[in-house]
């Protein structure tokens, strides 16, 4: 009882920073009707950002993330102005192309530039583990759980409690008439890659406290974003929050049942049966 | 019977005269790389091009193909080709059996669950001790001949077969383009709801396109554990593969029957010759250069490149 009560509670806290990832990239779909297939690449920059920032500068990576945060943003409305935009009068496949091209162009340039090493930030504020009745949290995974939980809460009030939210919101629901309203759409576009973007350097940052980091680091993440975003139904935050802590609790609980080989087998699993019974995702629109 | 058109014409000629000028086996071999994407992404043009099911998970069709046609040959010391009758079998039936649940996904619900279906196949078959596991499976080598489906001196049998893979599936293409089933599926992609009023069976015929592009694709992997000789899941049932079949068809133009030959002519020399002029730093260069201009590509003509024919042909005068 005690180790499914542990592995439990590590699903959720890695589910937290899946949450938030994902909660980035729906963002985007959701106002834009785009897909960033690079979206694990942001995520893998990101990561290096905050070791650099730890490895050079020599800050904590909890004291770096709000620097990774903008420079994640930074870089979304840099991707969205030189790549997304040309390519939104071409088809659905010409977008798909482009940012399964960036993502390849992102990998090979952390290849070479970082080299395929596995990274990892050492001494960091956030070390030890405490117990909770029986079960024992890393203290870096929770913090890092914490932070992601701290994020999305700022992100729902964005959206939520702000009128520049509201505005994100509108365009999502119908472009047009939110143009009618005068909004700048274009400019609701750049700021949803800023704060998708922002997202998940925040993700990042928070997983770089305790996760290895490699050029291939966003390959898993990447395809574990899309099935929590689409899990939780495209363009839903919420949906993606509820899916995130989900997948990161089968993923734990079937690593500790099968063989660890299967564990996101069974969270690709799981994905499946719920499109086919609901097609939009968990709490997402029809 | 149609006569052949200029582009059959053409293209079987340039066939023809591509080994003669480039006879080294390294051009010959980017001679079968081509022929083989470039029926791979034909292959996957039914379905992603005309039905407008985009698919990033025709490496499974694949995989399917290759282990298929290897364990008979290990196991039952079966033909190649028979095995690959088998794998085509086999592919058709996983694609109509996958393709009913998933076909009422909309649009990128889709794509992401045939991302997540090939992973769930590639971890499978790396897990299954029973085929290799990670290990893979070597073939057994066998004498030079047509019927072993091996030819150790020479690389152009194997050239002459992917150009008869190649015609296989454009010719399953343009079978499908001028009958009902073509119109059919352009329908569908077009305005499925649409289709569906006017009395056509949306799901029948796209699963009708599914397993003829999934037959077509276990071909094409079959040929290749015959022509490399070694299969394992990281080699036939990986992601990158998957995507590098549908980006072949979505450059050279989706949903047009010359498009993916188009594509793998740029995309398979590309990655053959960064690979070779930057890959041996180990350090990713080819990906670089490879991923930069597919953004490039991308960026400056979002239809693909047989879009960028047909600018070039507005801008011609038009013969009266």
């Amino acid at each position: 009882m005690e180790i499914v009560a542990q592995t439990v509670a590590s699903g959720v806290l890695l589910g937290l920073i899946l949450a938030l990832s994902a909660a980035g990239l729906t963002l985007i779909w959701g106002v834009m009707d785009i897909v960033n297939f690079a979206h694990g690449d942001f995520l893998m920059l990101g990561m290096y950002a905050s070791f650099f920032a730890w490895a050079v500068l020599g800050l904590d990576p909890l004291l770096a993330l709000p620097g990774v945060v903008a420079a994640l943003g930074l870089f979304g409305v840099v991707v969205y102005l030189g790549v997304i935009r040309p390519v939104l009068r071409g088809s659905v496949l010409a977008q798909i192309f482009a940012t399964f091209g960036l993502g390849i162009l992102l990998r090979g340039v952390a290849q070479f530039v970082f080299t395929a090493d596995y990274r990892q930030i050492g001494d960091t504020m956030a070390t030890g583990s405490f117990a909770v009745g029986p079960v024992h949290l890393g203290l870096p995974q929770t913090i890092a759980a914490l932070g992601a939980l701290i994020v999305s809460g700022l992100l729902f009030a964005l959206l939520d409690r702000t009128t520049v939210g509201t505005a994100l919101r509108a365009t999502a629901e119908d472009r047009s008439a939110a143009e009618l309203m005068g909004i700048d759409t274009r400019r609701m576009f750049a700021l949803a890659w800023a704060v998708g973007a922002g997202c998940v350097g925040a993700a990042a940052g928070l997983l770089a406290i305790y996760f290895p980091i490699f050029p291939d680091v966003g390959a898993v993440f990447g395809l574990l974003a899309f099935v929590t975003v689409a899990l939780g139904g495209f363009g839903s935050v919420g949906g993606a929050m509820l899916a995130g802590v989900l997948i990161g609790v089968v993923t734990s609980v079937a690593g500790l049942i099968f063989d660890p080989a299967y564990k996101f087998t069974v969270a690709y699993l799981l994905y499946l049966v719920v499109l086919v019974i609901r097609p939009q995702g968990l709490l997402g629109r029809a | 019977m149609p006569r052949p058109g200029l582009p059959v014409i053409a293209l079987v000629a340039a066939a023809l005269v591509y080994p003669l000028v480039f006879g080294s086996p390294a051009a010959i071999n980017v001679g079968v790389l081509i022929l083989l994407f470039a029926a791979l992404g034909t292959a996957w043009n039914l379905l992603g091009g005309y039905a407008g099911q985009i698919s990033f998970g025709h490496a499974v069709f694949f995989g399917i193909g290759a282990y298929t046609s290897t364990v008979l040959l290990k196991e039952a010391g079966l033909s190649p080709w028979l095995g690959m009758l088998a794998g085509a079998a086999l592919a058709a039936l996983a694609a109509v059996l996958l393709g009913v649940p998933t076909f009422r996904l909309a649009g990128h619900y889709f794509a992401i669950a045939t991302i997540v279906i090939g992973e769930i196949a590639h971890t499978v078959v790396r897990n299954l001790d029973a085929i290799g596991g990670a290990r893979g499976l070597f073939l057994p080598i066998l004498p030079t001949s047509l019927v072993n489906y091996q030819f150790h001196n020479s690389r152009l049998p194997y050239y002459g077969i992917a150009f008869g893979l190649y015609a296989l599936a454009l010719a399953a293409t343009l079978m499908v383009e001028r009958r009902r089933i073509g119109y059919y599926l352009r329908a569908i992609r077009e305005d499925p709801t649409a289709s569906r009023s006017v009395g056509v069976s949306v799901l029948q015929y796209k699963l009708a396109a599914a397993a003829l592009s999934a037959a077509l694709t276990a071909i094409c992997g079959t040929f290749y554990a015959q022509y490399v000789l070694f299969i394992d899941s990281d080699s036939v049932f990986p992601l990158s593969l998957s995507i590098l079949i549908a980006l072949t068809a979505i450059l050279g133009g989706a949903g047009r029957a010359y498009g993916p030959l188009l594509g793998a002519g740029v995309l398979v020399p590309l990655s053959e010759i960064t690979r070779i002029a930057f890959g041996g730093t180990g350090r990713g260069a080819d990906l670089v250069i490879y991923g930069a201009l597919i953004v490039l590509i991308s960026v400056a003509q979002p239809g693909g490149i047989a879009a960028l024919g047909d600018a070039l042909r507005r801008r011609l005068p038009q013969p009266a």
